[in-house]
Parts: structure tokens; sequence; C-alpha cells
């Protein structure tokens, strides 16, 4: 169980080392919309991949991280593994 | 000498042309400069074809004119713009097309003997921005550029792969065109189509994946870049130019950019195009020596590059060109220019069309 967490753990953790400036950059609104003002993508996300994103921004703790959003967000652990890896896989294609 | 306020100068813009899929920078720029604060001066549109809307918009220009083909010659050109300049007194000339550059260039003591300025780069910076020698020259600065051949026979595409090429690749025209090939079939039609609309040679590149990346901004000659505004595409043409794009700030594509206008101590305005690819390398595409055809962004966000021309020419100081606002999108759209049947004939007729018409 612990091994199966660590290795869920392990693509946010490479995702916020290789990305973490990049997010820093972004211009999130509270109403979803997120531009990047160095290549110029927008995009939108919902109100927890916001959430997500504006604690990306802030630190790169992974368990923080997700503690903040299991405690503000009405979600389980394990589909919130598999949302932050998906939500970070999709990210990585707009901050090229 | 009493110098002249840049907002009461006849200005003659060229680049009217507008078709909807590569409108020409003419009409942005003449909205630039429409829209300078107390304007009183004159705007005389000139382009090349009857239906060039921006000889027609009287928004936007005060006359139009027609200006000989570049093929009749550059003394047909130097007669007919004495011509306008007797009847319009013009006081500075904004060429806004590749095409043209060169001819300005042989005939700027003429013109300048008119009594009309232009800001021009020199005919070394422009030859050295030629698609032909832009790759070696830019290399020597550190500036990549993708991995380009020149080409003068299409059986290079049958077995270029053997040679270290590969699929896809891009087929360009020595001065304009350019097309993506995924295969030597896609290539070998490339090569046909380009070369009989722009001539031989024909260059090869490799395809870089990525971002294309624009910058505009005014050379001053001494090496200082003024202005800039990025901007990314976000919608194109057919013929990939942009029909809508967004101000961005990319200190990679600043960087290049400074570099380049530093090499060539460029002077007057250009266009940088650039492709980011996915490790964040900048690889030059081409420079235009000119607006390019979405410059009203920049004027839209604080930095009117025209009116920044016409102030180094009159040797006044650069009013305040802002740090543009990153994240200001343009959405081009096509619009009908209504023209009478009288200055229809007179622009079919007699070249011009003037308030009188």
């Amino acid at each position: 169980m612990n091994a199966n967490k660590k290795t869920a753990e392990k693509p946010l953790d490479n995702f916020l080392s290789l990305y973490g400036d990049s997010l820093k950059r972004l211009a999130l609104n509270d109403s979803g919309f997120v531009f990047d003002p160095m290549n110029g993508h927008s995009f939108t996300v919902n109100p927890s991949g916001l959430e997500l994103l504006k604690l990306m921004q802030k630190q790169k703790d992974v368990e923080l991280i997700k503690h903040q959003i299991l405690r503000d967000f009405d979600v389980s652990t394990e589909m919130l593994e598999r949302d932050v890896v998906e939500f970070s896989e999709q990210l990585k294609r707009y901050l090229k | 000498m009493l110098v002249r306020e840049v907002n009461q100068l006849s200005i003659a813009v060229t680049g009217m042309n507008a078709r909807a899929d590569n409108p020409g920078p003419g009409m942005a720029v003449a909205r630039c400069l429409r829209e300078m604060a107390n304007f009183q001066g004159k705007i005389i549109g000139l382009g090349y074809d009857v239906l060039d809307p921006g000889l027609f918009q009287t928004e936007l220009t005060d006359a139009g004119y027609l200006l000989p083909y570049p093929s009749a010659g550059e003394q047909e050109l130097l007669a007919r713009l004495q011509y306008i300049q007797e009847k319009e007194g013009i006081d500075i000339l904004i060429p806004c097309l590749d095409a043209e550059i060169l001819s300005m260039i042989h005939l700027q003591d003429e013109i300048a003997a008119l009594g009309i300025k232009m800001l021009l780069p020199t005919k070394d910076q422009l030859q050295l921005r030629n698609k032909d020698r832009l790759h070696e020259f830019v290399n020597e600065i550190g500036v990549k550029t993708p991995e380009q051949t020149v080409v003068t026979n299409s059986r290079f595409f049958n077995d270029c792969t053997k040679k270290g090429w590969s699929y896809p690749l891009v087929v360009k025209g020595q001065f304009y065109d350019a097309g993506i090939a995924y295969n030597p079939e896609q290539a070998i039609a490339l090569f046909h189509k380009i070369a009989a609309v722009w001539g031989m040679p024909i260059l090869v590149q490799k395809l870089i994946e990525g971002d294309e990346v624009n910058l505009t901004g005014l050379g001053d000659g001494e090496g200082n870049l003024l202005g800039t505004v990025m901007m990314r595409k976000r919608a194109i043409t057919d013929k990939g130019k942009a029909w809508a794009g967004i101000t961005v700030h990319d200190g990679g594509l600043l960087k290049e950019a400074e570099k380049l206008v530093q090499a060539l101590k460029w002077r007057g305005p250009l266009e940088v195009e650039m492709m980011r690819d996915n490790q964040g390398d900048y690889y030059l595409i081409e420079i235009n020596p000119r607006f390019p055809a979405w410059i009203y962004l920049a004027k839209a966000n604080g930095s009117n590059l025209p009116r920044a021309l016409l102030e180094m020419l009159q040797q006044q100081p650069l009013s305040e060109l802002e740090t543009p606002k990153v994240g200001t999108l343009f959405i081009r759209y096509a619009q009908d220019v209504i023209v009478s049947l009288a200055d229809f004939e007179a622009m079919t007729m007699t070249g011009e069309r003037t308030k009188q018409d």
C-alpha cells in the first residue's frame, strides 16, 4: 500500500520539479480562466483544478498540497491521486 | 528650421492590400497614424492593385494612388512618386511591403530630394536578412535557424532521407511561400508549385515542432530595439497568417531579437518571426523589414510604433512607448469597403482617388 502510494506520488513530484517555475507565471482568475503570459496559451479549469493550481504555485510540498485538497473538497485519496496525475499531464501541454 | 509636429504631417503608406487571408500592413499602419492624438495631418494610401481596399477607405486615407509594379522598374516608381508628391506634398513615406523595400533603398536619395523622408535599413542590412543568407549570418552571432539546404532539383526529395533529412520538412521559396511536406510526393509538388511562382532555388528546412512567436519593434540604427511588442498567433488563415493573436512576454524571444538588432544595427521597423521548440530553444524563421499587419495591436497597447517612426524621422523626442500588457487579444475580421462608381472609375483610369473624386 505504501509502495503504491509512493509510486503514485512521484508523477506530481516530478511535475513540480520540472514545471514549478512555469506554473508561477500563470495568471489565474477566480472564474477558472488561466492565461500563460509567456506563450499565450489559455485554458479553463474547474474549482478543484483552480485550487490545485493555486497551491502548486505557492509550494512544492506534494503532501501539503494533497492534504489541503482533501480537506477542502469532497474527494477520496485514491481519486485525488488519479486526478492529480491526469491534471498534471494535461497541464504539460499548455506549459511548453 | 521649424520642424512640424508629427500629428500635422502628410504621410504616405504603402501596402493597402487587405485580402482576408494575407493582408498587407498598410491599413493597420494608417489606423495607428489616424488615431494619434490630435491628428491633423494627411494619410495617402499607396497600392498596386485597383482593388486594394485601403485606397478607398476614407476613414483611414485621405487619398489613394496606384504605384507601378516593381517589374516596371525603379525609374517608373520614382516618376510616380514625384507626381504624387506634386499633388499631395508628402513629408514621410512608410513602405510596408517586403518586395518594394530594396527599390526604396536604391531610390532613397532621389526620394529625399523630393522632400520625402523614409526610415529604412541599409542595403547590406536588408540583404543579410534574405532567406538564402540569413542562415549563415545569424549562426555567426549565436542565433539558431532551422537546418537548411538549397535545392535546385526535385530529385533531392527522393533520396534526401539517405542524407540525414527526414519527413515532414519545410519547402520554401527564396522570397515567399512555404509549405510542409510529409512525403517525397508532396515535397516534389510543393517544389514545382513554388518554383513556378517565385523561381529557383528552393530552400528546404528541417521542421521545428513548437510554437511560432513574433516580435515587432523599431531599430534605431545604433543597435537598439525600441518599443517591442510580442505576439503569439492564436488562429491562422490558410496562408498561415495571423487571424487572431495575443500579446505575450517571452524573455527568450526578446533576447534573440535584441541580439539580431544589435548585430545588424537595424534601422527602421521590423518583425522577427521565431519558432520556440518543445525544449525551449528558439529558431529564427524570418526577419521582415517592415511593420507587420498586426501592428495595431502594438498601438492598442500603448506602443504606437508608426508614431515613433515619425518622431525619429522628425528628430523629435520619442513619446512614451509603454510596456505592452500581456494577454491582449486581436481578432481580425473582413469588412466591405463601399466604393462609388466615380472613385472606382478614377482609380481604374488614372490610378488615383483624391478628396475631390
